[in-house]
């Protein structure tokens, strides 16, 4: 089984390959029909090779594929153990669903098949970041998955928002990408080996806590690029620009959950670096917070969903600064299942409405859509984290983690808990003001249900959200056994005994009612005149993009310039040119001695000629 | 029999004087006359090492070199009379064209 | 012998050096004739006796005639300009050709024939038989060459000789 591994990603690429090039000619829906089957077939795959992990009797096994840069003694080789195999059934499972979804949101673009075609790229890029049992081959999908990312945020193009989005997207994630290649050398430097078996094995002994440090903090803000943490996060509400489906793709299921599976996959190099450990989990918290404080404010509500993203994965990167490993994939799950499903169901809202994304222009479409609805609202109360629903149980586990951690972390708990109230109060005013309350809309719109091709997968989707927490319970760690042997005995924090875990879960549950509570009381009425103060500001992003746009990017491009007109053509043309210049005047000087008259001429000849006899006799030595 | 070595010596003497006769002379055909001495010397030096070295074929050499002459000389002074005869001058730097 | 050589050498250089010097072109073609006779000389001190005949027959007879006829035809009776326009031409002309001379003067009298040869003669006798067994025997692809050498030489002449009178004259150039 092992050994055909490789059709994981095999699978997907061919259908990216078809579909790129021949897009346009295979068209409706035919392109849609063979990307989503393409994927299918792939979980399907990847569900059948995971049986032996379920059932314990699988060992984690590399392929290797062939040799790929023997200088270095870089395999490109695959991995397939639990923690891998959790990735792929999330890229596979959520992908299909956003695939069929997606054929029928993005009925009428005239670059239908192409579409299919960047996200087939998407999927296969992502596998191979998942299945890779290098860090070279890993970084491979990980800078694939940021093409696929840049292709998708600006596959409208000719809108100039988005191709500005798209370009924003890539540069920000090079930096990242920048930290994350330096670390890559470190490692090689350390242990003369990218594999990640030879890595881990010789980890403890080779080095140094300096080192550790070293290297851990520069895939960190690899991992900060790509997950979109402070500071590099402000590329993600932008990248609402591109279609629905993409968003829920690559936004908030998969591409940018890439940071955590990394962490999680180098767990052994961080458990040496408990500084780095704490950055990790001061950054998550920070983020967390800090986004759900933009959340509340937003107008569009794909944006809402954006900041709530940053802010979820800010939960998943503190639990890994608190050696909560299993709890930041299980969270990394079910924010899977909801956030995807809200990003979907956000997009039929906008798909009836026309195009509508203005909170304000929309209320009272429960009575219009109603298995919409109801499946938003299974996503909404995960999110918010209402018990028994998904999203409770991995929060839950995330903040008992952190309170569990003891003295610092106890501050970021708290940090946290205030950003799970902003959590709850900014996603029930999303629902409020969509599907709540009187209809806001102009009557021409005349919004209707989604087609069930767009409704199916939400409700698969709901169904997983809503029962998806049974993995890992704290009466039954179901995951965390399964990702043991994934995690190479790193120990991980445990929740506390009860009854403090009891407490904790009923704070956690109390500060959630609150957030609902508080938004409901806001919003259920009518719509408040949120301008202003706060609400300005977190429209703008509290202006950080300006910000970065006068002391980041204004001095790139001032150099970009001075580089152009300075160094280009003063100094290189100048060499260029001047060589030229040298060359025409030394012939010009030269040319003095082409006097025209032939006696002249035969004196330099001849002036030569005793030069060679005068040279030949000396050689000879006859002198 | 003399050292053909002295021969030699005299023919590098006439060589070098027809050498300057070319260089300094502006008249074209005593320009000519001074390469046809060159020649004649080199003529000399062939015979002469001939005649050291126990060959025939310095002599042979030399008949070579004086058919080339005649053959140099004939063309020569046509493309002379070609060139001058359009001028009232026999002047070599006069055809100066080329300069620069 | 030795008389013989040194009167005849300086009578060749004599006759170079009124070549070279004279004023008249048909005093300088004498002068070149009594070299090229006194070069024949040489040629018969040193039993060339073939290639003397040719060289009279040819260079002396054949060869200055032509000169004389050309000098006749052009510039005889004009009187050449002396003074010298080209700078430096006279003293860098007579340093480099003193220096050739004294160059191969002095490396040449270290050793003028350095070794002899495998196919060395005692007595080298350079009469018509020996030389046509040479010139017609090995060198006679060399010799078949020189016809053609010859045959074009003479179109050449004569397409030259006829070329001018078509054009109309060229414009007499200014020096610079």
């Amino acid at each position: 089984m092992i050994d055909a591994l490789w059709v994981l990603i095999a699978l997907p690429l061919i259908g990216a390959a078809t579909l790129i090039i021949f897009g346009k000619r295979i068209g409706e829906p035919w392109s849609g029909w063979l990307a989503s089957a393409l994927v299918g077939i792939a979980f399907v795959f990847a569900a059948v090779a995971s049986v032996p992990l379920f059932t314990g009797s699988g060992e984690p096994e590399t392929l290797d594929l062939f040799r790929w840069i023997p200088v270095v003694g870089v395999e490109a080789s695959l991995l397939w153990d639990p923690l891998a195999a959790m990735m792929t059934l999330i890229v596979t499972g959520v992908g299909f669903l956003i695939h069929v979804y997606a054929t029928g949101y993005m009925d009428g673009d005239d670059r239908f098949g192409t579409f299919f075609g960047y996200l087939n790229l998407f999927v296969a890029s992502m596998l191979i970041l998942v299945l890779a049992a290098n860090f070279v081959v890993m970084f491979v999908g990980w800078e694939l998955v940021g093409l696929s990312s840049y292709l998708l945020i600006s596959f409208w193009f000719a809108r100039p928002a988005a191709a500005a989005a798209g370009k924003k997207a890539f540069i920000v994630n090079r930096i990242g990408d920048y930290g994350f290649l330096v670390g890559l050398m470190l490692i090689f430097a350390a242990f003369g080996t990218f594999e990640f078996a030879a890595v881990f094995a010789s980890a403890p002994a080779v080095l140094t806590t300096g080192m550790a440090t070293a290297i851990t903090l520069l895939l960190f803000v690899g991992a900060v690029g790509k997950s979109a943490q402070i500071p590099l996060y402000v590329w993600l509400p932008d990248a609402m620009e591109g279609p629905t489906p993409v968003s829920a793709l690559i936004h908030a299921a998969t591409m940018v959950t890439a940071g955590i599976y990394m962490i999680a996959r180098t767990a052994v190099l961080f458990d040496l670096a408990p500084a780095t450990l704490v950055v990790v989990a001061t950054v998550g918290a920070a983020t967390a917070l800090f986004a759900a404080t933009l959340a509340v404010g937003q107008r569009d509500i794909k944006r809402v969903l954006a900041y709530s993203t940053i802010s979820q994965l800010g939960f998943m990167v503190m639990a890994l600064g608190v050696t909560a490993y299993t709890a930041a994939m299980f969270h990394l799950m079910t924010h899977a299942f909801f956030k995807a499903l809200l990003f979907l169901g956000a997009g039929a809202v906008i798909h009836a409405l026309g195009g509508e994304q203005d909170l304000r222009k929309m209320g009272g479409l429960r009575k219009v859509m109603p298995i919409t609805f109801w499946t938003m609202v299974v996503a909404w109360l995960a999110l918010a984290g209402v018990v028994p629903l998904s999203g409770f149980w991995s929060k839950d586990e995330i903040l008992a983690a952190a309170f569990a951690h003891g003295s610092y972390f106890v501050l970021l708990w708290a940090i946290a808990v205030a950003a799970a109230l902003l959590t709850a109060f900014y996603i029930t005013r999303l629902m409020i003001l969509t599907f709540g309350g009187e209809e806001r809309w102009p009557d021409a719109a005349d919004p209707h249900e989604a087609p069930p091709i767009m409704t199916a997968p939400l409700v698969i989707l709901a169904v997983l959200a809503a029962i998806g927490g049974v993995s890992n319970t704290p009466f039954r760690l179901g995951l965390e056994h399964f990702l043991e042997t994934s995690l190479h005995g790193v120990s991980q924090q445990q929740a506390p005994e009860a009854p403090v875990v009891g407490i904790l879960a009923l704070v956690a549950l109390s500060v959630t009612i609150a957030g609902i509570l508080g938004a409901w009381l806001r919003y259920r009425r009518s719509l408040p005149e949120d301008e202003g103060g706060y609400w300005a500001a977190a429209v703008d992003g509290y202006g950080i993009d300006d910000w970065y746009g006068r002391f980041v990017v204004a001095p790139g491009k001032a150099a970009a310039t001075w580089t152009a007109t300075v160094l280009d053509q003063r100094v290189i043309d100048g060499m260029v040119n001047g060589v030229g210049r040298g060359v025409r005047s030394l012939g010009e000087s030269m040319s003095d001695a082409q006097t025209g008259w032939v006696r002249w001429y035969g004196l330099v000849m001849l002036a030569g000629t005793v030069g060679v006899v005068l040279l030949l006799v000396l050689i000879q030595g006859l002198l | 029999m003399i050292d053909p070595g002295w021969y030699m010596a005299l023919a590098a003497v006439l060589f070098a004087i027809g050498a300057a006769g070319v260089l300094v002379r502006r008249n074209a055909l005593v320009m000519f006359m001074s390469i046809e001495l060159m020649l004649n010397s080199v003529n000399l030096t062939f015979v002469s090492a001939g005649t050291g070295l126990g060959l025939i074929e310095g002599q042979v050499a030399a008949l070579f070199v004086v058919v080339v002459a005649a053959a140099e000389v004939t063309v020569g002074l046509a493309i002379l009379i070609a060139v001058f005869r359009g001028r009232a001058t026999a002047d070599v730097d006069k055809l100066a064209a080329l300069k620069g | 012998m030795t008389v013989v050589f040194f009167l005849f050498a300086g009578v060749a250089i004599a006759g170079a050096l009124v070549m070279v010097l004279a004023r008249n072109p048909v005093h300088s073609a004498i002068g070149l004739l009594t070299t090229m006779f006194s070069i024949a000389v040489f040629y018969v001190l040193q039993d060339a006796h073939f290639v003397a005949a040719i060289q009279v027959l040819v260079y002396a007879g054949a060869v200055m005639t032509l000169f004389l006829f050309v000098i006749m035809l052009i510039g005889v009776d004009k009187s050449e300009d002396r003074t010298e326009r080209i700078p430096y031409q006279r003293p860098l002309a007579i340093i480099v050709t003193g220096g050739l001379a004294a160059v191969i003067l002095i490396a040449g009298s270290q050793a003028w024939i350095t070794a002899s040869s495998p196919f060395a003669v005692d007595e080298l006798n350079g009469t018509i038989e020996v030389v046509a067994d040479a010139l017609f025997g090995t060198w006679v692809m060399a010799f078949l060459s020189t016809i053609f050498l010859l045959t074009i030489a003479a179109v050449g002449a004569i397409a030259l000789a006829h070329y001018p009178e078509t054009r109309s004259p060229r414009p007499e150039r200014e020096v610079p």
